[in-house]
């Protein structure tokens, strides 16, 4: 028997290609995650995440091109592959007319746990996700947190060398999603390799070691969350206004002194404008500029650029909404 | 609400629990197809126990399809309804559990649409248990059934000379066809896109094979190419089976026939479920 080294890389795609009907959902990805660490596959709905994740799980075959999870092939070794990943589906993959405790035990008896480990198994693990009070509870009564949670805990009965998590935090209150992070940050100190598709570039950012942005089926850039954001190049600066009646002369203030070109938002004392980078001093220095000239500025904000900006950056065009809702 | 209270009171159990947790998340050595079976069986039994309601569907139908058919043509066919209801209790008893095996397929369907499917595909477990374990507590929902239609016929003048033990006997064989018949709906849940449709798809089945038997009227009274149809049809055989046995009668090839024709349908549909299993997506 062949034991593959521990230096080969836990994902590796070439060309994976799936097709529904006649649309490519997913059209000749490349991927490699090295072990260790976060992987985020970052896109908008419809974009072939949860295609990519499938095939990688072992859940769909790929009309072309090739994976290996692990050192093993997903297509012709699906079962050895099947042994050392966990799946956290996009939809909870949990079953709703049982109890949070039913289910870990169902699913720690079929993964060869005896009766009393599975049971010891359930309950420890509710309570490493905070669920211990929820444990008898049928899950349908969950909130969708605790749902996400529990499906967490029921990927990871047994210890998987790599877990995927498609889009983990989708729908989710903030408080619930910091506990998602938190777990998945958890995972990671044990040797977990995490795959994580998300829509949310803060999510990838704050949680990703490197990041694959997917749009329409293809990787269309990949690279450590400073790479991707330095090659966007571009920050928000929301200026708030105290007098509406202002905003055309601060906006005259910003292009002339600064050179930058700001927009009006909806709110008739809004203002937004795209910057470079994430340059603090700049932000800064164009409030004291606005102030200098009489124009009093209520609250400002800089933010990172919204996926939405990396899009345009990388693809020329925005993320079309519409077109996601569809392909979701 | 208490399901918010419950998440944030426990938000800061730390993750150095998680970390434990997770070092003694070792493999154990891979279950086996009869664990596996019987996990699934359980869940099955779960399912009745947190939704007794689900009861109700697959008892009161025979129950209602006892009194109905007794009374609607039992003076018509045999002249009074307690003579008739010798004949029509065993065959009524096996329209009934057959047509409620639909449920099954439903229920499949229901796994499958729903995301919890996914999670048994990426189990490294041996995959028929999971439709197995299904019906095996099916077949509890089934037993319940058919105990209750006999209960009830013994209310309204059914005294089989079987006695229990032939009762139960004929029980069994309905039991063992329900069994095979239900791969056929398990198939079709892998083909139907919903629940609903799975039924329906079942449905367009089940009620030729039940209604064209000997359940309700002697094929002798019928044309020729309906008697065709009702000897090769291999519900026939399991109602003979059943009377025969409840009636402490001789058996004939009857037993022999249902246990074919199970066979039969088990090995076509059988491997079809498992490779729409593996394939359908």
């Amino acid at each position: 028997m062949i034991f593959p080294l521990r230096s080969e890389p836990a994902v590796e795609a070439t060309g994976l290609v799936k097709k529904f009907h006649a649309v490519k959902a997913v059209d000749g990805v490349d991927l490699v995650v090295p072990r260790g660490g976060i992987y985020s596959v970052l896109g908008p709905n419809g974009a072939g995440k949860t295609t990519v994740i499938r095939i990688l799980a072992t859940l769909a075959t790929p009309d072309g091109g090739q994976a290996r999870v692990l050192g093993r092939d997903v297509v012709s070794e699906a079962a050895k592959v099947r042994e050392r990943i966990g799946l956290t589906g996009q939809f909870a993959t949990v079953d709703e007319e049982l109890t949070g405790t039913e289910n870990l035990i169902m699913l720690a008896r079929l993964q060869g746990f005896s009766r009393a480990a599975s049971v010891r198994r359930a309950s420890d693990l509710l309570g490493a996700v905070s669920l211990d009070a929820a444990a008898d509870r049928l899950v349908k009564k969950y909130s969708g947190g605790m749902r996400r949670r529990l499906d967490i805990a029921a990927s990871i009965i047994v210890t998987p060398d790599l877990l995927f998590l498609d889009e983990p935090t989708t729908g989710l209150d903030p408080r619930s999603r910091a506990q998602v992070w938190e777990t998945v940050r958890g995972l990671v100190e044990v040797g977990t390799t995490i795959l994580l598709t998300t829509q949310y570039l803060d999510e990838a950012d704050q949680l990703a070691d490197r990041i694959a942005v997917m749009e329409h089926g293809k990787v269309i850039a990949e690279g450590t969350p400073g790479q991707l954001k330095s090659s966007v190049g571009v920050g928000t600066l929301r200026i708030r206004l105290r007098e509406a009646a202002q905003r055309p002369e601060a906006i005259r203030v910003l292009a002339e002194d600064l050179q930058i070109t700001a927009q009006e938002e909806a709110d008739a004392v809004g203002l937004t404008a795209r910057v470079p980078g994430s340059d603090a001093d700049l932000a800064v220095s164009a409030v004291s500029r606005l102030a200098g000239r009489g124009i009093s500025v209520t609250d400002f904000a800089l933010g990172q650029p919204s996926l939405d900006e990396v899009f345009l950056a990388l693809t020329g065009h925005t993320t079309d909404r519409n077109d996601q809702e569809e392909a979701a | 609400m208490t399901v918010q209270l419950t998440s944030s009171a426990a938000d800061t159990s730390g993750s150095s629990d998680l970390r434990d947790v997770l070092m003694r998340g070792t493999r154990p050595p891979r279950a086996n197809a009869f664990t596996v079976t019987m996990t699934f069986g359980w869940r099955a039994l779960l399912k009745i126990k947190h939704g007794p309601m689900q009861l109700f569907d697959v008892t009161v139908f025979p129950l209602m399809l006892t009194l109905m058919f007794t009374y609607l043509l039992g003076g018509a066919i045999a002249g009074s309804t307690t003579v008739y209801l010798q004949d029509l209790l065993p065959g009524i008893l096996v329209m009934a559990i057959l047509m409620i095996t639909q449920y099954t397929g439903a229920a499949l369907n229901s796994d499958r649409t729903k995301g919890v499917f996914d999670r048994f595909k990426t189990l490294a477990i041996w995959r028929p248990g999971s439709v197995i374990g299904a019906m095996l507590g099916d077949l509890v929902r089934y037993s319940i059934a058919g105990i209750l239609v006999v209960l009830l016929g013994v209310a309204l003048g059914f005294r089989p000379a079987g006695g229990v033990i032939g009762v139960a006997l004929g029980l069994m064989v309905v039991l063992l066809f329900s069994f095979a018949i239900s791969w056929m709906w398990t198939a079709a849940a892998f083909v139907m896109p919903t629940p609903h449709s799975t039924m329906a798809a079942g449905a367009i089945i089940i009620f030729p094979l039940t209604f064209l038997s000997n359940i309700f009227a002697d094929p002798k009274t019928m044309p020729g190419w309906l008697q065709a149809f009702i000897d090769v049809n291999p519900v026939t055989y399991v109602v003979s089976a059943t009377r025969n046995l409840m009636f402490d009668r001789p058996l004939g090839n009857d037993l022999l026939w249902v246990l074919v024709s199970s066979a039969v349908i088990v090995a076509i549909f059988g491997p079809l479920t498992m490779w729409l299993y593996k394939n359908k997506q």
